[in-house]
């Protein structure tokens, strides 16, 4: 017991209080900023080096929908191209998601796509069924990591349930791969409306760098419009906290 | 080209050979060697894997043996029409079952006699494309007294898909049966269609997204050896401490996951925060908490710098005492024990014959690792003995992982140690910023042509085999790209026999297997 008490005092307090504004290591890669420049030579030798084929030319852009934060970009061109600090990277519509040159605009959900009866019905209790289909299991593991002591998403009334009849809407992780396709419809459909959809990770929302490939089907995306997209190789915990306290307008408690 | 000689050794790791210098035997000859091979103590098959070519598929089969630190290479050939009929290695070796369905799974080449040739992944260039996952035959016993549950693919809680059909008699588990594929993204094909080396790179950090460093590494190491790229010993010491930061920090997630289980909240909210402590300080190594980017060929974007080292070291100091302390607890619980104890039991005879790898191997009294066997980087210059347990239970598993953070912890520390003493000779600014030494990756490197290379790391499940095949303009056109899940999901699928089915979320954690890894 007295053994106990001292891990405890070890432990000490470990949620993080404020998850608008917490810090993160210097390195993290967050939003990119694209600063000014006109060589347009240079720029094109970093539309071919994205291994994810994330940055178009004339003008330079990101789609950090297709971004692996890698940041190879930034390295072979430091002058154009800066990762910030910014976790906060959600959006609810993908043209939201591309990072423009000059102006160090951030992202926000467009507020007129958010459907209202989703902040009329989930704002203090929102369930989720979460359905990797085809994750490299980090995003799962940071989706895990988003309910822990350290990022408490259960403080807003968050959280992942075992059964989709449970839930309020589905959180996709990975390309969708054609093996998961069956799966990922049963499930979905096993939700009851009023329902959302959520997409973690590049994989989920572009594909990643697995776009292309035969082994994968995203056709269910072409029939279900999607609420919110949280980029990120993977998610980071604080980007996905956030972007739900953006769809439900939750404001720091 | 049939010569007298049978093989062909390895005695690097990673390391290379030419592709016509590995003899092809007929396959009575093959099999013969490869009896003779398997009576060695501690040998095992890391690769065997068919190569379609016009005509024929050459089979190339690669044994490890631990004993003597080779590699052993030896291969046979078989025309691709009609399609091969084989008399099954399985029925004599059964680690060999994997190896086999995969051909199978790939090419449709037919192993009689194979006593389960169950579909590996249901990749989308099977050769029978007619089999499809949703219609998976699973097998099935009649009896009134029996019943099935299915789990997945879609499970409880945050976790990879992958479908659990157990026969239950009441409470105890009769038989389980694992079917995977669910995650399949076409891994082995789009290394060999995305030929550029940081595409690459990329693909082998998404391979298992827990275990980013691992492939990564062994990714790494087997571009550099095709390339004849040598990078420096600092670098080596660094990507070694990259490899045990992810071990440390996987383990204590797993201790978490373990008291999860068993409803010990204590340990797990502790333990989360531990691993919370582990994945930042890779965070602020690299600015990734799985470390994806940090390993790459032939240099490094993030030299560790003397200020990260430090905060590095106070971090796996202060994360060891408060581990050992939650551990000791843990450990000595009674409802803990009740629930670790003999539960999930592996016995060291069926993790011989399954092959099992890693941790599954270590827990059940297998002497197999990696970094003691074929040592790679700069466990080439340190000896590495393996941690050893051996009563093959939930229990094992579990303190083999505190073990083994410790001993991590370890390694990384001497490291650290050397570092600064090597630092000291550098004048201050270079120290603090290690300008002057960094070696970026190198992007536009020429590889061997007609060459076979393999490069095994010890990931934190277990060995991980990187081989790669070029043509004779230096192009990959054959990789397998393999997972220490490949071998140890059949370990799990025994574990659970005559267990309660209540205690199978416990025993899956224990043993906690990478499904994508799997897939590919």
């Amino acid at each position: 017991m007295l053994k106990g008490i001292k891990i405890f005092r070890a432990h000490g307090v470990q949620y993080l209080k404020d998850l608008r504004n917490a810090r993160v290591s210097p390195l993290f890669m967050g939003r990119p900023h694209i600063l000014q420049g006109s060589d347009s030579t240079r720029d094109e030798l970093l539309v071919r080096l994205c291994p994810a084929s994330a940055i178009t030319s004339a003008p330079l852009q990101i789609d950090l929908g297709k971004c692996i934060f890698c940041r190879e970009c930034e390295f072979a061109n430091p002058g154009r191209i800066q990762f910030t600090n910014d976790y906060r990277m959600a959006a609810n519509r993908k043209e939201d998601l591309m990072i423009r040159e000059g102006g160090d605009k951030l992202i926000r959900l467009f507020e007129p796509a958010v459907r209202p009866e989703i902040r009329k019905i989930f704002k203090h209790a929102l369930k989720l069924r979460q359905v990797s289909a085809g994750g490299d299991n980090s995003c799962e593991m940071e989706l895990n990591a988003a309910g822990n002591v350290n990022f408490d998403l259960g403080r807003y009334g968050v959280e992942f349930v075992a059964s989709p009849r449970h839930a309020d809407g589905v959180v996709i992780t990975g390309p969708l791969t054609s093996n998961m396709e069956e799966a990922l419809q049963i499930t979905w459909d096993a939700v009851p409306s009023p329902k959302i959809l959520i997409l973690v990770g590049a994989d989920a929302i572009s594909g990643g760098i697995f776009e292309g490939s035969k082994a994968i089907s995203r056709q269910f995306l072409n029939d279900h419009p999607v609420d919110l997209l949280i980029p990120g190789n993977p998610a980071h915990p604080l980007t996905f906290i956030n972007g739900i306290m953006d769809l439900l307008a939750i404001q720091n408690k | 080209m049939m010569t007298d000689r049978k093989y062909t050794e390895i005695l690097t790791n990673p390391g290379k050979v030419q592709l016509e210098d590995i003899p092809v035997l007929d396959y009575d000859d093959f099999i013969s060697f490869l009896d003779l091979l398997m009576r060695e103590e501690g040998t095992h098959c890391v690769a065997y894997f068919a190569i379609p070519m016009e005509h024929k598929y050459r089979f190339i089969c690669c044994m490890a043996a631990d004993e003597n630190h080779a590699l052993v290479l030896f291969s046979h050939e078989q025309a691709r029409q009609p399609v091969p009929i084989l008399s099954s290695i399985t029925r004599k070796h059964f680690q060999f079952h994997g190896f086999e369905r995969e051909i199978h799974e790939n090419f449709g080449v037919v192993f009689e006699g194979h006593p389960w040739v169950k579909p590996i992944r249901y990749p989308f260039n099977r050769s029978d494309q007619s089999a499809i996952i949703q219609n998976h035959p699973f097998y099935s016993i009649e009896g009134e007294e029996l019943h099935e549950v299915g789990v997945g693919p879609v499970h409880a809680g945050i976790i990879e898909p992958g479908h659990f059909r157990f026969i239950c008699h009441g409470e105890r588990v009769l038989h389980l049966e694992i079917q995977l594929g669910y995650q399949h993204r076409g891994i082995e094909q789009l290394f060999v269609e995305k030929p550029g080396i940081l595409q690459q790179s990329v693909m082998a950090e998404n391979i298992a997204g827990d275990t980013a460093v691992g492939h990564t590494l062994a990714y790494s190491g087997l571009i550099e050896s095709l390339a004849d790229v040598q990078v420096s010993r600092r670098l080596s010491g660094e990507r070694i401490i990259a490899l045990e930061l992810e071990r440390i920090g996987t383990h204590i997630g797993d201790t978490a996951a373990l008291c999860t289980d068993i409803a010990y909240q204590f340990g797990q909210v502790v333990n989360e925060a531990l691993r919370t402590s582990i994945i930042n300080t890779t965070q602020l190594w690299c600015g990734n908490r799985f470390g994806k980017g940090l390993i790459r060929p032939g240099g490094s974007n993030y030299p560790l710098t003397h200020d990260i080292m430090e905060t590095m070291l106070k971090n796996i100091t202060e994360v060891e005492d408060r581990y050992l302390q939650i551990t000791h607890q843990i450990f000595s619980l009674p409802s803990v024990l009740s629930r670790f104890e003999v539960t999930g039991k592996l016995t060291s005879m069926q993790a011989t014959l399954v092959g099992a790898v890693g941790m599954a191997a270590r827990s059940s009294g297998i002497y197999r690792d990696i970094r003691w066997s074929h040592p790679f980087s700069a466990y080439t210059s340190q000896a590495y003995e393996p941690v050893m347990l051996h009563k093959g239970d939930v229990w094992s598993r579990s303190m083999l992982r505190k073990l083994e953070v410790v001993k991590s912890i370890e390694v990384i520390r001497k490291l650290l140690e050397k570092f600064a003493i090597d630092d000291l000779q550098l004048t201050n600014a270079d120290t603090v910023n290690r300008k002057s030494e960094i070696v970026h990756p190198v992007y536009d490197l020429n590889l061997a042509p007609s060459s076979l290379a393999i490069s095994l790391v010890e990931g934190w499940r277990g060995e991980i085999c990187h081989i790669a095949v070029t043509n004779e303009a230096g192009k990959i056109i054959h990789y397998k790209a393999k997972d220490p899940s490949f071998h140890n999901w059949m370990a799990l699928a025994l574990a659970v026999r005559n267990q309660e089915i209540s205690d199978f979320p416990l025993c899956n954690k224990s043993f906690n297997l990478s499904y994508c890894g799997n897939d590919l």
